[in-house]
């Protein structure tokens, strides 16, 4: 294939040559002439730019960023995945074939798929599947809270994690609503390792972790050829794929960290996506011939809470008052566009139970009136930022409306460490900040948005987003544990959207935006999904 | 001295002494550079540990139970004494161990094998330039002084000097990669060749060149030179105005009158006695442009998507990896030790006072 590449590049390549040596002179002004045709990717071939500098392993049991997800995804399978054709209909079939699940809603038992390969041609067992997961508790980093909440422990995974033949069951300490179990088995830390070549590569009883690091054991459509830090991600096609090879033969994903390079290097056809387009030059992009911008929703939420410690902020009504004097539209439609949209309520849209209710709008009448009715005046009050400059913007957007309404909100621009030691510790009166979910189960947000059991300051839950702002959500911590038990998957639903309406208006949180990612793509590439707010990207279905 | 001692050669004592003199030196010169490296590597990790950026949360992420966090923390040795930090990191230097990244899971020294050759290959092309162009820009600068050359010369140099890197990276950019097409775009080689030649000194040119991969050769060739010649840009900036400085204060020294009084040629009294007498001075701004240019250039590298040691350090800081920030800052200053010594050695060859 290299070969074929070299051919297809030669001719170019001999321009450019020439024009290396020219550009030297054209230190001392020589101009020349000579132009080199817009080159292309070869059909077979998907290169992407994309920010990669995020990616610290690329071992499932370990890979917790964004980047790696986008490479895990493609090269392992798991028990159950998402379609990436059809999201919406949430998780389905992969290794596992099929499910059942025991009377008492603690076992859950998983029937193999057979006939799929690993990359080195063996085939994914049960044995593998009880390996990956067990792995997974035993190495501790950090995504395995993923499994370990459901009482998974390497005291216990003998019993809890047991392969049987061409069957996996699990059980876990509780009951859980299967949906909760197996949206979970869909994240990265689900995914299948071939349990004989991690071994075999196993380094002071490391489980492989270190060389899981840089290569790769899986079964997806994809496997590594080499992982570059902040350089570039290979892959290549699995011709083994068993739902078929992919038309993309090859994958290289080049770090290209600034959005004006990226933009070039797709309007030359040296790319086909450019995945960190600025507003500035996806409006560049938009409506040229033979290039596309695609948009698409992604989990990450942007919010603002308020510390229920602070005597005033702790007052509904101003809360309520506080949540009239954002101005959404204006923010999306100015600074943010086309990478933020409004979106006013914990669950991510396209999660399951999310709401997409928007009853606040700016509207300074009302918040005075409230204000009034609250018996405040002269409110005032310090927020914590960390110095990002999307977050800083919106900041000062809020400083400006909030005092319309007579509220001065003083701004406190710190380092990661900074804000968040103060926000942990409860001692932020604000905080503005962004959220992403873990897992695509609406747990995930519910359970630290509006769950926290025990608000006293010797409970330490500093993990969870109510306690950091001393709010004790009353019943909506049962409610959000029993949604969490519901085996029916359109009960939990409902109790969902529930726990979001009464939490949107009581809540000392105001969601205010969704993530929207805009990329660039050339028009040849079709089928190319981001993996929306549910999952990341998958390369397999893409064609040219 | 006698006729006696002159027939004899040298006094056998004297040639003891001035093999003590050398040994003296060389002790000398290590323990300079021993001082400087642990000054240097003190100052960057005592920086490290109290800048407001948390390398635990790196590690374990932001939500992060306590525990887990605490585990992070004892496991990384924060828990203990600063100077014994130190001192343990000393030791794992000195034994060639950098530590691990704790962004990438990864021997900081494998990093540095792969990001300080892209650089070493981008500045050196770049010095190489900047050399090229920018000592015979100074040198006619000196010598039509004034004229329109003068003119262009000094306007070439303070364009080099003004303009931001960024924008001319970007620039040329567009126009010499988007509009003309005559170079590669960013990255060190197109997509064709990535992964495709042996690693042998990490850098591209002349890996392609010892596996006789000429096509990769070209390919590299016409990605790097975009860069370089930015860089050799700002260089030659530097060096030519340095150049016509130095030239101007030979060229109105005495000798020089004295040399044309007695009917030497111009060229001869330019090229062999005024460039003869700033050939030391030259070596030190050489020296200097050089090795910034090695520290790496980071927004350069930015641009142009070059993996460099300038973009590591930098990702490396804001990602409070320590680890990597110590370990690129050892091998930067190290550089900037050796490219010293390396001038000094060279003085002795061009100037005979300093023997």
């Amino acid at each position: 294939m290299i070969k074929t590449f070299h051919q297809a590049a030669r001719r170019s390549i001999m321009k450019r040559t020439l024009g290396s040596v020219a550009i030297a002179i054209a230190l001392g002004s020589v101009v020349g002439t000579a132009t080199v045709a817009q080159a292309a990717t070869p059909d077979n071939m998907l290169v992407i730019a994309n920010r990669i500098d995020d990616i610290t392993t690329l071992d499932p049991a370990q890979s917790f960023e964004f980047a790696g997800s986008d490479v895990n995804r493609n090269v392992y399978g798991k028990l159950v995945n998402f379609d990436p054709m059809n999201l919406e209909a949430g998780y389905e079939p992969d290794l596992a074939q099929s499910w059942t699940v025991s009377e008492d809603g603690k076992s859950i038992t998983f029937t193999m798929r057979e006939g799929v390969k690993f990359h080195s041609g063996n085939p994914v067992t049960a044995e593998d599947a009880e390996f990956s997961l067990r792995r997974a508790v035993l190495l501790n980093k950090t995504p395995s809270f993923i499994l370990t909440q459901f009482g998974f422990a390497p005291e216990n995974i003998e019993q809890t994690i047991v392969a049987d033949g061409n069957t996996l069951t699990i059980t876990t300490d509780k009951k859980y609503a299967t949906s909760f179990v197996l949206n979970c088995l869909t994240s990265t830390i689900g995914s299948i390792v071939e349990k004989a070549l991690v071994m075999e590569n196993e380094k002071d009883g490391d489980m492989g972790n270190d060389w899981l690091a840089t290569n790769s054991a899986g079964s997806g459509a994809y496997k590594v050829v080499s992982w570059k830090p902040a350089e570039s991600v290979t892959l290549v096609s699995n011709p083994d794929f068993y739902k078929g090879e992919p038309a993309m033969e090859r994958v290289i994903v080049q770090h290209i960290q600034e959005s004006a390079t990226q933009r070039l290097l797709l309007e030359k056809g040296d790319i086909d996506v450019a995945r960190n387009l600025n507003p500035e030059d996806v409006a560049g992009i938009d409506g040229k011939e033979g290039l596309a911008v695609t948009t698409e929703l992604r989990g990450r939420l942007m919010y603002i809470s308020f510390n229920q410690k602070h005597p005033e902020l702790s007052k509904p009504k101003v809360v309520e008052a506080l949540k009239y004097l954002v101005d959404y539209n204006g923010m999306q439609n100015s600074f943010l566009k086309g990478q933020w949209q409004v979106h006013q309520n914990f669950l991510p849209a396209t999660y399951l139970g999310a709401i997409d209710d928007t009853p606040f709008s700016f509207n300074v009448e009302k918040a005075k009136a409230l204000l009034a009715e609250a018996g405040v005046e002269n409110l005032e009050f310090e927020t914590g930022v960390r110095e990002a400059q999307e977050r800083i913007e919106i900041a000062q957007s809020l400083q400006n409306t909030f005092a319309q309404a007579g509220v001065t909100m003083n701004i406190t621009i710190g380092t990661g460490k900074q804000i968040l030691t103060r926000y942990r510790a409860r001692e932020l009166d604000m905080y503005l900040g962004a959220w992403g979910p873990d897992y695509p189960d609406p747990h995930t947000n519910a359970g630290t948005f509006a769950f926290n059991p025990d608000n006293s300051d010797e409970a330490q839950a500093t993990g969870l987003l109510a306690y950091r702002n001393a709010w004790d959500p009353g019943p909506l911590s049962g409610m959000v544990e029993a949604a969490v038990a519901e085996g029916d998957t359109d009960a939990r639903r409902g109790m969902y959207e529930e726990i979001q309406r009464e939490f949107q208006a009581t809540a000392p949180f105001a969601i205010l935006f969704q993530k929207t990612e805009q990329t660039g793509v050339n028009a040849a590439v079709q089928n190319l999904n981001l993996g929306s707010a549910v999952t990341a990207i998958s390369y397999w279905p893409v064609s040219k | 001295m006698s006729a006696t001692q002159d027939t004899l050669g040298p006094h056998p004592r004297s040639a003891r002494s001035s093999w003590v003199t050398v040994f003296y030196s060389i002790i000398k010169t290590l323990s300079m550079i021993l001082a400087t490296m642990l000054g240097l590597l003190f100052v960057t990790f005592i920086i490290g540990r109290i800048m407001p950026i948390d390398p635990v949360i790196s590690v374990v992420g932001e939500r992060a139970s306590k525990e887990v966090y605490d585990a992070a923390y004892a496991s990384m040795g924060l828990d203990r004494p600063l100077l014994v930090q130190f001192f343990l990191y000393i030791s794992d230097v000195a034994r060639g161990d950098f530590g691990q990244s704790l962004l990438n899971s990864r021997p900081v020294i494998d990093d540095i094998k792969r990001v300080f050759p892209a650089t070493l290959e981008l500045a050196t092309l770049g010095t190489i330039i900047g050399v090229t162009i920018g000592v015979p820009l100074g040198v006619i600068g000196a010598v039509k002084r004034d004229t329109w050359i003068d003119q262009l010369s000094r306007i070439i140099a303070l364009v080099g000097y003004s303009m931001p890197i960024f924008w001319l990276g970007l620039v040329g950019l567009l126009v010499f990669y988007g509009i003309l097409g005559w170079v590669g775009g960013p990255g060190r080689v197109g997509i064709f060749y990535v992964d495709v030649v042996p690693v042998v000194t990490g850098m591209i040119l002349v890996d392609s060149a010892l596996d006789g991969q000429w096509d990769v050769f070209r390919d590299a060739l016409s990605h790097i030179v975009l860069p370089a010649s930015i860089l050799g840009y700002y260089s030659l900036a530097y060096i030519s105005r340095m150049t016509r400085s130095f030239m101007l204060e030979q060229l109105g020294s005495e000798y020089i009158t004295t040399a044309r009084v007695k009917g030497l040629s111009e060229y001869v009294v330019i090229t062999r006695h005024a460039f003869g007498n700033i050939k030391v001075q030259l070596i030190t701004v050489i020296a200097l442009s050089y090795a910034s240019l090695l520290e790496g250039s980071v927004l350069t590298e930015i641009i142009f998507a070059w993996p460099g040691i300038g973009s590591y350090i930098t990702t490396a800081l804001l990602s409070a990896d320590m680890n990597a920030v110590l370990g690129g800052t050892v091998v930067v200053g190290l550089v900037f030790v050796c490219l010293n010594v390396f001038s000094d050695l060279l003085y002795v060859f061009f100037d005979p006072r300093s023997r």
